[in-house]
């Protein structure tokens, strides 16, 4: 793993402790597993901030988001460019709004973001629908399907447009107290 | 408390302008209204903004069916089914614009937002701090609060990003050290943009340090914080380095989820108060009597079984309470018999450190665990709504810490199983169950409840004859003066037979209640999880209050009946026999009760399923074996060792059993509400019940003469008094000690009183929050109201639109249609 100063500056890890919810030893751990996922790719000295992204297939196929049948849009959630590849800055993003001290409502708006599969802004029936698929697989015909996602629909909209806007989700998901404990992922 | 929210469709160019603004600021690519987008950086030179002024031509070109993804409103068009009339509508161009720049939809999406968003915050964090009565609370609790969110409808504040990127700068570098990392973490920013906040604003508070003249002593205060922060991330790290069984954990979630794991985290919660335990007494108690031995009696042989019996050999050590000195222990000075020759005086009162270390042991223990519990309960307080069960099934059901590809599978089926039979639920009309079905299913409950009450009060009094004539059996035993090791050793063993009955009562019952649970049809499976935590709790809390008689009432009472010289270590002793018999049957359960039941259930019966790991039985055990060792403090100060020894094996065996033998659990199980139940129950019955005893023991009961630090006193309590009366004499200025002891801690109106004002406080404080579950069902409403405004008003617009539309371009897009139709 190195010493500290080989990888990064003291400053760059008071900034990441500042900023996320990891400490310095885990800053580095979560270095090491990133450079595990591409060793040739990923610089061991990150001193100068070098500009390298992993592609969502490397990233994706980590143990904790291989079965996640919602990694890929996790991995893109925290992209910078949209379409899936992380920078190191990223990825410790990524695990820091999942990691068990990530306060509720910072958790509430990825995880809007990571169900609405259209990046439209806003959980529409189609999104609902994309996400009872995920979670369910092939156990539900589609038009049950369909039928789940019209509830949840109607359940949820609050203001009647049919969508759920980012308050919806979060009014919905401040009444289930699993969520905190369920939307989590050990690194 | 939330601030209600106005929403001001206001018609003024300069906000529709600015609002325009943010969609085009963001760099996301928003799939349905890219058309929408690309039109509004045309559009944007035209300033005039109202309906009718709109270009014919930018509507015609831009037909409605053509925007991919817009919802369901596409979706109805083609359709034309039946639905609501407020959906129907397709918008035009000019209404989708104006929806898609409303506040509400914008908060969480653009950079701008947020950035202005997390400026309130801030604000109103400094408002906080600066100790204004500020109106609306930032609770931390489940529910968010959404009371940041205001809409700006004056258009002078209206600002670009890099000028709202300023003002938070400005108010981050406004708050303590503390507030600022807190509100930079909370940041749903990426993190080179938090990264960049933070430069700016440490920047600015750097330079505008080094711009003034500081004074040197300030200057060592900020040296000093800055040393502070240094100190606190190392121990941080520190902390997080010494996460005990992190791995361990990860393993067992991956594949068991969240359920399985609450079990394990309780499990080391339980340790650390342990641990705690441990380090207060043994540095308080055992390491100053340790180093300062009293006389030591004849040796006593050591055979193997003191091991199991606690006696014997241990009798007279540092284990148990006899063993501690009653006087002050002071330092010797070599061979000198000059006190003052020696440096300074150092002695320790050890009954009064006896006394006072069990209290603030079991008073930091209550407070630790009050504290836990309301922070867990704040966590998973729900308001009470019974609707939107299958959105929050669907959103937040799925455990993302499950990374086994079979676990993951089995998840997968539990989520959609509860689904159908939600929507089934809904679905289908309440069936109205016959007067005769639901008369049968009330009988059989309450022919399981009797049968469960009937064997908890039978097994009740089977302990307490069974003690009774134990007890007879040992004053016989006792009398009958053999000293040959034989007949010790049997007197040794006849110890064990207490122990060995009522662990087998708690380990052969609660699956007798298992059993009978089986016959009995409940509305729902956590109804039945309860009424079986429930069952197994009532037995526990009466074979315990049944020993606590026995110990207390019986042995206590009457030492001399059974020739004990101590009856406090006697009594310690078989709360170490009963503690470790319950981690042997323990691991004999584990033994039998998995690893051979899945040998048999898979090479006998053919099944294909192993048994599933019953959490609420086994923190049950747990809860039971912390009350033991809870009650076991006072006589044996070293007994928290044990504990944290045993907790210790027993994670490893669990942990491998679970591995082996057991199955993911395939009902649902809230892990969260389970959590603070199980937090609940360790802190109700479990501690109240084991300090309401050491209480009594030490209020009431006669210590021993001839042994401990209490002996010779009327009560253990009295030694805080002799020592107050002591102070007192010693130095006048100590008077007002005696007076407050008098007074306050011996009168019982006192405690009267202060249990009043506590009891009323907590009224009010359930008052205020019935208050807020009212005010929220207000809001609610409130907001459905405003939704209905909001229809109301977006309709008007359109058909406002429509009408000023001219016939022709109206003909021309019907055309249009048609075509793209077809």
């Amino acid at each position: 793993m190195g010493s500290k100063h080989t990888t990064f500056r003291d400053d760059q890890l008071d900034e990441y402790q500042d900023c996320t919810f990891f400490t310095s030893k885990e800053i580095l751990r979560l270095h090491g597993r990133f450079r595990d996922l591409a060793p040739n790719i990923v610089p061991m000295d990150y001193t100068n901030n070098p500009d390298i992204t992993l592609p969502s297939s490397v990233i994706t196929a980590m143990p904790e988001l291989k079965e996640n049948p919602f990694r890929h849009s996790i991995v893109e959630a925290f992209s910078e460019d949209g379409k899936g590849n992380l920078s190191f800055n990223d990825f410790v993003d990524m695990f820091s709004v999942l990691s068990e001290m990530a306060p509720l409502d910072l958790k509430i708006i990825y995880a809007f973001k990571i169900y609405d599969f259209n990046r439209d802004g806003f959980l529409c029936e189609k999104d609902v629908e994309e996400t009872v698929h995920r979670l369910t697989g092939e156990e539900l015909r589609p038009e049950e399907r369909r039928l789940v996602s019209q509830r949840v629909m109607e359940e949820a909209d609050l203001d009647g447009d049919w969508k759920l806007s980012l308050i919806d989700f979060e009014n919905m998901i401040s009444k289930a107290p699993d969520f905190i404990s369920t939307f989590h992922v050990r690194i | 408390m939330m601030a209600a929210r106005s929403v001001s469709f206001d018609a003024d160019a300069h906000f529709m302008e600015a609002g325009m603004e943010s969609p085009l600021d963001e760099d996301r690519v928003h799939d349905s209204f890219t058309q929408l987008i690309e039109e509004q950086s045309q559009d944007l030179n035209n300033q005039a903004m109202e309906m009718s002024s709109l270009d014919l031509e930018d509507e015609t070109r831009d037909d409605v069916p053509s925007l991919s993804g817009a919802g369901s409103c596409v979706g109805v068009c083609e359709d034309g089914g039946d639905t609501d009339p407020l959906m129907e509508p397709c918008w035009s161009t000019a209404t989708l614009r104006v929806l898609s720049s409303m506040p509400s939809r914008t908060i969480g999406r653009s950079r701008g937002a947020i950035l202005s968003q997390y400026y309130n915050r801030t604000m109103q964090l400094c408002r906080r701090r600066q100790s204004r009565p500020a109106v609306h609370s930032f609770s931390r609790s489940a529910r968010p609060s959404i009371c940041g969110y205001r809409v700006e409808t004056d258009p002078a504040n209206f600002d670009r990003e890099e000028n709202k990127r300023e003002r938070l700068v400005n108010n981050l570098q406004s708050l303590s050290e503390s507030d600022r990392v807190r509100m930079l973490k909370a940041i749903p920013l990426n993190l080179a943009e938090k990264q960049e906040l933070r430069r700016l604003a440490l920047n600015k508070t750097d330079r505008s340090l080094s711009r003034s003249e500081i004074p040197c002593c300030s200057q060592l205060k900020y040296y000093i914080i800055i040393a502070f922060r240094q100190s606190w991330y190392v121990w941080l790290s520190f902390l997080s380095s010494l996460q005990l069984w992190q791995t361990a954990l990860k393993t067992v979630s991956g594949r068991f989820g969240t359920g399985v794991l609450s079990y394990f985290v309780f499990l080391r919660t339980l340790l650390f108060f342990n641990f705690f335990l441990l380090l207060v007494l043994g540095l308080f108690l055992v390491v100053p009597q340790a180093v300062r031995p009293p006389t030591p009696l004849s040796s006593v042989h050591f055979y193997g079984l003191e091991l199991l019996t606690g006696a014997g050999y241990f009798t007279d050590s540092l284990m148990y309470y006899g063993y501690y000195s009653n006087y002050t222990l002071t330092k010797t000075c070599g061979n000198t018999n000059d006190q003052s020759s020696c440096g300074f005086h150092l002695s320790y009162n050890m009954p009064l450190a006896y006394f006072f270390t069990i209290g603030m042991a079991f008073f930091i223990t209550c407070i630790i665990l009050v504290y836990s519990m309301s922070k867990s309960f704040g966590q998973s307080f729900r308001v009470d709504r019974s609707k939107g069960l299958l959105a929050m099934k669907v959103f937040c059901s799925w455990d993302f810490k499950v990374t086994k590809k079979s676990s993951v599978r089995l998840q997968s089926e539990n989520i959609s199983t509860q689904l159908k039979e939600l929507v089934a639920e809904v679905n289908r009309k309440e069936v109205k169950s016959s007067w005769l079905q639901r008369l049968a299913t009330v009988c059989i409950q309450i022919l399981a409840w009797t049968i469960c009450i009937g064997s908890t009060a039978a097994c009740t009094c089977a302990i307490y004859y069974f003690s009774e004539h134990m007890h007879k059996d040992l004053q016989v035993r006792v009398r009958s003066s053999s000293n040959t090791t034989e007949s010790l050793l049997l007197k040794e063993a006849s110890l064990l037979a207490l122990p060995v009955a009522v662990s087998s009562i708690n380990l052969l019952i609660p699956g007798f209640f298992n059993t009978v649970a089986w016959m009995e049809e409940y509305d729902s499976p956590s109804k039945r999880n309860y009424v079986a935590i429930f069952r197994n709790l009532m037995l526990k809390v009466s074979v315990l209050g049944v020993l606590c008689y026995h110990w207390l009432g019986r042995v206590a009472a009457d030492p001399g009946s059974v020739s004990l010289k101590c009856w406090e270590s006697f009594v310690g002793q078989e709360l170490y026999r009963f503690l470790l018999m319950d981690f042997i049957f323990t691991m004999l359960n584990t033994f039998f009760g998995e690893f051979l039941w899945r040998l048999f259930s898979q090479k006998v019966l053919k099944k294909e399923r192993k048994p599933v790991f019953d959490i609420a039985r086994n923190v049950l055990e747990l809860i039971y074996g912390q009350t033991l060792a809870w009650l076991g403090v006072l006589f044996t100060p070293l007994l928290p060792v044990v504990q944290v020894i045993k907790l210790l094996f027993l994670f490893y065996m669990k942990k491998t059993s679970l591995m082996m033998n057991c199955q993911a659990p395939r009902k649902p199980w809230r892990a969260s509400q389970m959590t603070t139940f199980f937090i609940t129950l360790l802190c109700f019955p479990s501690f109240l019940g084991a300090a309401v005893c050491v209480t009594y023991t030490m209020w009431t009961i006669k210590p021993s003469d001839s042994c401990g630090p209490f002996r010779g006193l009327n009560t253990m309590f009295q030694s805080g008094k002799i020592w107050v009366e002591q102070l007192a004499k010693n130095d006048q200025k100590f008077s007002w000690l005696l007076l407050a002891h008098k007074y306050l801690v011996e009168n019982p109106f006192f405690l009267f009183l202060a249990a009043g004002i506590f009891l009323i406080v907590i009224y009010f404080h359930s008052q205020v929050v019935d208050g807020q579950r009212k005010i929220i069902e207000l809001l609610q409403e409130q907001i459905e109201n405003e939704g209905e405004d909001k229809k109301f008003l977006i309709t008007r617009l359109q058909d406002i639109h429509e009408q000023k539309r001219p016939l022709s371009s109206r003909r021309i897009r019907g055309a249009s249609e048609e075509s793209s139709f077809s």
